[in-house]
C-alpha cells in the first residue's frame, strides 16, 4: 500500500508542471468554490440577522384580523392597550425587550420631490430600537413626546436633499381611511447601513403617530427580542391567547428562508458544473500519463501484474493528486474567504428597488462554515476520484500485447 | 522434462480487411534447460510465437501447454498469473520502469508474488550480482548505459524463478560488445541455473550461442536442428 503510493507519487512527479497545474485547477475549483460558499452563507446569515434586528423581531404578537400586506389600520385590527401588553410579555424571563410599534403607509414630499414611505410609530426609549438610534448619523434621536418630529433615512435624505433641521411634508393613510397630512422637522437622519430598509422606512414616535392616524392607544404589533433565538418556540408557547397571533421570526421571514434553501439547491448544481470541469482537466491529465506509459503498462502486464492493481496504481495516483490539490485549494479558500470575512465585500444597493422583504446589508462578510467546508471537500474528493475512474479502467483494459508494441 | 508445447497453432490478424496470416500451423515442443533461438527473416512469426508461448496473447487455433497446463484455455486474470510465476520476459526495447532503480525494477515481479522483504532483497542482490550489476542496485535506468538496463531486464526476468525465459531480440538495441556480453551471461545462467531460454533474433552473433536453432519462414517451422558445439564469435573478430 505504502509501495503504490511511493510509486505514485514518483509517477506523478514525472511530469511535475502537468501535476501541478492539474492540482492547482482543482485547488482553485475548490477555493472559488468555498468562497462562493462563505459569501452565501454570509448573506443570507446576515440578511436573517438584518430582518431579525430591524423587522421582524424573533416574535411579534398581533390582532387575529390584522393583515401586514394590508397595513390595516382598522382599530379592530390593532392592539389595544399595548404598553400594558408589552409590559408584561416583557416581565417573561426569556424575553429581552417587547415594544409596541404601530405601521402606517403615506408618503414624504417637498416642493419638487415625493416618495412612498412606511412609517413606523416606535417608542423612542425602548431597547428594541436600538439599531435606528444607534444609527444615527446627524441631528438627534426622536423623543416620545416630540409632536412635530420625524426619522428617516440616509439614502431618502439624500435623494430629496435635506438634512436634519429641515421641513418636510408627511402624508399618512388613518384608521378611518382617510389621508391626513402634517409638516414636520427632520429631528435625525439614521443609517443601518442596509440602503433597502433605510430608504423607505420613516420613524415618528409612538404617540404622535398613533394620533395622526387616528389610533389612540392602538399598535399595529409588540415588537419582541429573545435573549436566545432559541426559545422562541417556547415563548410562542407562552403568548398564545385568543384574541392575538403570535408570529415567529421563521414565520415572518419565510422569504429569506425559502430563498436560503432554494439557493442552496442552485449552489449545489453549481458546485457539480466546476467540479465536473476540474474533473475534466484531472481526467485530462491521468489519460495522458495512461497512453505516454502505455507500452510501462504493457511491461507491467507482462510480468504477471493484474488489471486490479494497474487500475489501483493509476487511482492511488488520482488520489494523491486529489489530496494535493483539495490541500491548496483549502489553504485558498481558507484564505480568501477570511479574507472577506475581515474586509467585507461592498455589494452597495443592489437590492434598492426590491423593497423592504428582502433585507441585505450593504457589505456582506464572507463566513466558511465547517459544514461547507466539510461537504464541499467531500464532493472534490469524490468528483475527483470518479474523475480517476476512467483512465484506470483504461489502463487495466489494455491487452498487454497491444501495450507493449505502443512506440512508446 | 517439456516445459512448453505447441500444437498447430495459428495465429490471424485482421487490419481492416486485410487478414496477415502470422502463424500457419506452428508445432513446437521445447524441453527443460534449452536454449534456443527463433530465427527468420522479419514478419516470419517470431515475436507473435513468443507472445503466444508467454501468454501474452491467444492463439486463433491450436494449444498451447505450458508445464503441461493448455494455457489456451485461460482467462486474463489466469494468464496473468502464469506470467508471473511460470514466465520470465526480456524484450528488445529495455523494458524498466524509468521511476524505478534498478533494485527495485528487479524487485517488482517478487512484490507481485508474496516474498518478505529480506527474501526480496537477498534474491535482487544475488540476481544483480549474477548480471554484473552489483554496484549500481540504485542507478535508476536512465543513469545506466543500455547494456546495463538490459542485464537488469534480464535479472528482472529471472527474479521468480520462472520455468521459461522469453527474450525477444534481447540485443537488437546493443552494440557488439554489450550484445556479446548479454548473450554470455543468459548462457552462463542457462548452464547455471538451467533455465530454459527462447530467444528471438536475426543476428547470427547472436544465435551462434544456441544450442537449437528453429527456423521460421512465412509462419512456419521450415527448419529445427541442434547445435552440438555453440560457437560464438569472439568479440574481438566481430568488432
Ligand atoms: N497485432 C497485430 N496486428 C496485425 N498484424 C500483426 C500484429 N502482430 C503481428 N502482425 C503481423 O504478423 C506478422 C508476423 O509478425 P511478427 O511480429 O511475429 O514477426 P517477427 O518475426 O517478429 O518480425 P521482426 O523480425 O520484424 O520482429 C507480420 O506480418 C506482422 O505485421
Ligand atoms: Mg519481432
Amino acid at each position: 500500500m505504502i509501495q503504490l503510493f511511493r510509486n505514485a507519487l514518483r509517477d506523478l512527479g514525472r511530469n511535475r508542471r502537468r501535476t501541478f497545474f492539474s492540482a492547482l485547477a482543482l485547488a482553485l475549483g475548490l477555493a472559488l468554490l468555498l468562497l462562493m460558499a462563505a459569501f452565501i452563507s454570509g448573506e443570507m446569515d446576515s440578511a436573517l440577522d438584518t430582518a431579525i434586528r430591524l423587522q421582524s423581531g424573533h416574535l411579534q404578537v398581533r390582532a387575529k384580523t390584522y393583515d401586514q400586506s394590508k397595513t390595516s389600520l382598522k382599530w379592530e385590527d390593532l392592539i389595544e392597550n399595548p404598553d400594558l401588553i408589552a409590559n408584561q410579555i416583557a416581565s417573561l424571563a426569556p424575553v429581552k425587550v417587547a415594544s409596541p410599534r404601530l405601521y402606517a403607509t403615506g408618503f414624504v414630499s417637498t416642493r419638487n420631490y415625493m416618495s412612498g414611505v412606511r412609517i413606523i410609530g416606535i417608542d423612542p426609549l425602548s431597547e428594541a430600537n436600538a439599531p435606528y438610534r444607534e444609527g444615527l448619523l446627524s441631528g438627534e434621536f426622536l423623543a416620545p413626546d416630540d409632536r412635530s418630529g420625524i426619522l428617516i433615512g440616509r439614502p431618502l435624505a439624500n435623494k430629496i436633499g435635506l438634512s436634519a433641521g429641515d421641513q418636510i411634508q408627511l402624508s399618512a393613510n388613518t384608521s378611518d381611511g382617510d389621508v391626513t397630512e402634517q409638516t414636520f422637522t427632520i429631528r435625525g437622519i439614521y443609517s443601518t447601513q442596509t440602503s433597502a430598509f433605510d430608504g423607505a422606512v420613516v420613524f415618528l414616535p409612538l404617540a404622535k403617530a398613533q394620533s395622526m392616524t387616528g389610533t389612540e392607544n392602538h399598535a399595529s404589533t409588540i415588537f419582541i427580542l429573545l435573549y436566545d433565538k432559541g426559545q422562541t418556540g417556547a415563548v410562542q408557547e407562552a403568548l398564545q391567547s385568543s384574541i392575538y397571533k403570535v408570529l415567529t421570526w421563521a414565520e415572518m421571514n419565510e422569504l429569506i428562508i425559502q430563498t436560503e434553501d432554494l439557493s442552496k439547491g442552485y449552489m449545489t448544481l453549481f458546485y457539480l458544473i466546476v467540479l465536473g470541469i476540474t474533473a475534466t482537466v484531472i481526467v485530462n491529465t491521468l489519460v495522458m500519463s495512461v497512453f505516454e506509459r502505455t507500452r510501462e503498462i504493457g511491461i507491467l502486464a507482462a510480468i504477471g501484474m493484474k488489471g486490479r492493481r494497474i487500475m489501483a496504481m493509476f487511482l492511488a495516483e488520482s488520489t494523491l493528486l486529489a489530496i494535493g490539490g483539495i490541500l491548496l485549494g483549502l489553504a485558498l479558500g481558507y484564505l480568501a474567504s477570511s479574507y472577506f470575512a475581515h474586509y467585507g465585500f461592498y455589494i452597495g444597493d443592489i437590492y434598492g428597488s426590491s423593497g423592504t422583504d428582502f433585507l441585505i446589508n450593504d457589505t456582506i462578510y464572507t463566513k466558511l462554515t465547517a459544514s461547507d467546508a466539510t461537504s464541499l471537500t467531500v464532493l472534490a474528493f469524490i468528483v475527483t476520484l470518479a474523475a480517476g475512474l476512467f483512465p484506470a479502467i483504461l489502463a487495466a483494459r489494455m491487452e498487454p500485447v497491444d501495450a507493449l508494441r505502443a512506440e512508446k | 522434462m517439456e516445459v512448453a508445447r505447441v500444437v498447430n497453432v495459428t495465429r490471424y490478424f485482421k487490419t481492416g480487411d486485410v487478414e496477415t496470416q502470422a502463424l500457419r500451423g506452428v508445432s513446437l515442443s521445447i524441453q527443460s534447460g534449452e536454449f534456443l533461438s527463433l530465427v527468420g527473416p522479419s514478419g516470419s512469426g517470431k515475436t507473435t510465437l513468443l507472445q503466444l508461448l508467454g501468454c501474452l496473447d491467444r492463439p486463433t487455433s491450436g494449444q498451447v501447454f505450458i508445464n503441461g497446463k493448455d494455457v489456451t484455455k485461460l482467462n486474463r486474470n489466469q494468464r496473468a498469473d502464469m506470467r508471473r510465476g511460470t514466465i520470465g520476459f526480456i524484450f528488445q526495447f529495455f523494458a524498466l520502469i524509468p521511476t524505478l532503480t534498478a533494485f527495485e525494477n528487479v524487485e517488482l515481479p517478487l512484490l507481485l508474488s508474496n516474498h518478505n522483504a529480506a527474501e526480496r532483497r537477498a534474491r535482487v542482490q544475488a540476481l544483480l550480482e549474477s548480471v554484473q550489476l552489483g554496484e549500481r542496485a540504485h542507478h535508476r535506468p536512465d543513469q545506466m548505459s543500455g547494456g546495463e538496463q538490459q542485464r537488469v531486464a534480464i535479472a528482472r526476468a529471472l527474479a521468480t524463478q520462472p520455468a521459461l525465459v522469453l527474450a525477444d531480440e534481447p540485443t537488437a538495441n546493443l552494440d557488439t560488445a554489450n550484445g556479446h556480453q548479454v548473450m554470455e551471461i543468459m548462457s552462463r545462467l542457462n548452464q547455471d541455473t538451467g533455465v530454459t531460454f527462447v530467444f528471438a533474433t536475426h543476428d547470427p552473433r547472436v544465435f551462434n550461442f544456441a544450442r537449437r536453432i528453429v527456423t521460421l519462414r512465412d509462419g512456419l517451422i521450415v527448419e529445427d536442428r541442434l547445435v552440438e558445439n555453440p560457437a560464438p564469435e569472439p568479440v574481438e573478430t566481430s568488432a
